[in-house]
């Protein structure tokens, strides 16, 4: 039997080595999707092969989890995504954490007086990786969902407590592995747990995408290390795929925005803003009749939407007015900057739900390429991705962070709902140039009113 | 020796999920961090066989509520996932 087990456990892990692979080209991505999933569901069937196991309490387990599961899944908003996925990947963290724990739990009953080192070093780590994810998913979620200021969040002496918690973890670890002692168990849990929320709260500004894909790659490194724990190897494997695979696209999308891994971390995005030179001119508004009249004579036309638009959910009213612009015969383009939004990627799931052709999508580069030919680029609710002190003030904190060139497009229409500055605090310059307009105003009213104008 | 060998597949792991997210156009990468994500739950399998009718009652409840989570983890991500791949078929009008 156990040769069946771990015989499936090997066919699980392949099936997850290609469903990753196929979820990295757009063509094969939702059948990789499936792949991996057949390979999880394999894993659990043969995992209940195994002797001894109360199906009683597991079958309530699977149950309540699918059900919750399966409800979040489907009621979840699109707009809502970032914060749902971080919030599984919490739980994600727990689960792991937990495992380690039980594992322990059992060791003691049985009295086992030979509980290897190794052992306990893997069950420290499970626990450790584990709760940091738990609670720092969680305060990403809190942050995302608005149930928490988004902005960066610091107190003098901050590093200094963290600096001693983690020496602090370290000697109780240490004492752990001597002595096995539960005392030890609980003060590691509680010290990680108390370490995820003291390393996610003082991260704030743009920063949050990279964050959750960093807590990504630790849900896995914790079900690695519980894999460890209990020496199964489809744990190891699978976990460590999503530790690896989370890490190298948590650097790339550190390189979007310029910036390394470490200075997100403890660079606290929010608390550097403020320094910057001050912006010269004024915000000219205009009505969206005056802006009709323009966008009527456009020849070339580019979206460059941001986490407004997802907010205001006006992604079905800029595709209509899309449509209606290319009916007008314009040439019609959006934007997608890597980090616009709250993940990468954010942007295309909105626009895709919108219906938008998929050839019509733009990556940064191809667009800053012909930038200078667009008659009329319309920023829905973006800021900081198109931020000219990115390219020119080096005093700002965004400083050498690749934007969409909006700047150089001959107009420029900002859809925003007031005068503030953006999730990150700066100040844009992009709104005070000369060629910018600003549209006030809810961005999903704005557009339904110029779709009603072109229609009538 | 099993332990080397589990760290031996550890390692070869690591390099494998380096390996296989080299070269991943940007739109795709809140889909396959979502995918990704729904994998990590395969923590699951180890809250399955903490899940004993003999041994420890603690270590049994443990592995219960961490089955529970896991198994959000599990379900939810590849559905969640799975949706917004649907949105990308879509093409034209």
């Amino acid at each position: 039997m156990e040769f069946i087990i771990n015989l499936s456990y090997i066919a699980a892990s392949v099936l997850f080595i290609l469903g990753i692979k196929m979820l990295g080209s757009a063509d094969t991505a939702r059948k990789g999707n499936l792949v991996s999933s057949v390979g999880m569901l394999l894993a659990v069937v043969v995992t209940l092969l195994e002797s001894g196991l109360d199906y009683t309490w597991i079958g309530a387990g699977l149950v309540i989890g699918s059900a919750i599961g399966v409800v979040w899944a489907r009621r979840v908003q699109m707009t809502g995504m970032p914060e749902l996925v971080a919030l599984f990947n919490g739980f994600g963290g727990l689960g792991s954490l937990l495992v380690g724990w039980s594992e322990f739990a059992r060791e003691r009953d049985f009295g086992s007086s030979d509980y290897p080192t190794f052992t306990a070093f893997a069950v420290i780590f499970a626990i450790l990786v584990g709760g940091i994810t738990f609670t720092g998913s969680l305060i990403a979620y809190l942050k995302l969902s608005g149930k928490m200021s988004g902005s960066a969040f610091t107190f003098p002496g901050q590093k200094a407590i963290n600096a001693l918690l983690f020496l602090a973890l370290v000697v109780v670890g240490g004492v752990f592995v001597a002595t096995h002692a539960v005392w030890a168990l609980y003060a590691i849990i509680a010290l990680s747990l108390v370490l995820g929320v003291l390393g996610v709260i003082p991260i704030g500004g743009g920063d949050m995408p990279v964050v959750i894909s960093f807590l990504n790659s630790f849900s896995g490194i914790a079900a690695s290390a519980a894999g460890f724990v209990i020496l199964n190897n489809v744990l190891i494997v699978a976990g460590c795929l999503v530790g690896a695979s989370g890490i190298i696209l948590t650097v790339i999308m550190c390189k979007a925005m310029n910036r390394t891994l470490g200075h997100v971390l403890f660079g606290s995005f929010g608390a550097a803003a403020g320094k910057s030179s001050a912006v010269e001119g004024e915000m000219k508004a205009i009505t969206p009749e005056d802006a009709f009249f323009v966008l009527e004579a456009a020849q070339s036309v580019v979206f460059i939407p941001g986490y407004g638009m997802a907010v205001a959910q006006a992604q079905h009213a800029v595709k209509e007015l899309g449509f209606l612009l290319e009916d007008n015969g314009a040439e019609v383009r959006y934007a997608i900057h890597p980090v616009a939004g709250r993940m990468p990627g954010h942007m295309n799931v909105l626009l895709a739900e919108a219906d938008v052709p998929y050839e019509q999508l733009c990556e940064m580069d191809d667009v800053n390429a012909i930038i200078e030919t667009v008659d009329v680029a319309i920023v829905i609710g973006a800021n900081d991705v198109v931020n000219p002190a990115a390219a020119e003030d080096e005093s700002s904190p965004i400083y050498g962070m690749p934007i969409i060139n909006a700047h150089k497009a001959r107009t420029v229409f900002a859809l925003k709902r007031g005068k503030g500055t953006g999730f990150s605090g700066l100040e844009n310059s992009l709104f005070f140039r000369e060629n910018t307009r600003m549209i006030y105003g809810d961005a999903k009213e704005t557009m339904t009113g110029l779709v009603a104008q072109f229609k009538g | 020796m099993e332990l080397i060998l589990l760290v031996f597949v550890f390692v070869m792991a690591v390099f494998l999920g380096f390996e296989l997210i080299q070269k991943v156009p940007s739109q795709l990468h809140t889909p396959l961090k979502s995918g990704t994500n729904a994998i990590s739950g395969i923590t699951m399998v180890g809250a399955i066989v903490a899940i004993r009718t003999s041994g420890s009652e603690l270590a049994s409840w443990l592995g219960f509520a961490a089955l529970i989570l896991a198994t959000i983890n599990v379900v939810g991500g590849y559905l969640v996932t799975d949706r917004m791949l649907g949105m990308f078929k879509k093409k034209g009008r």
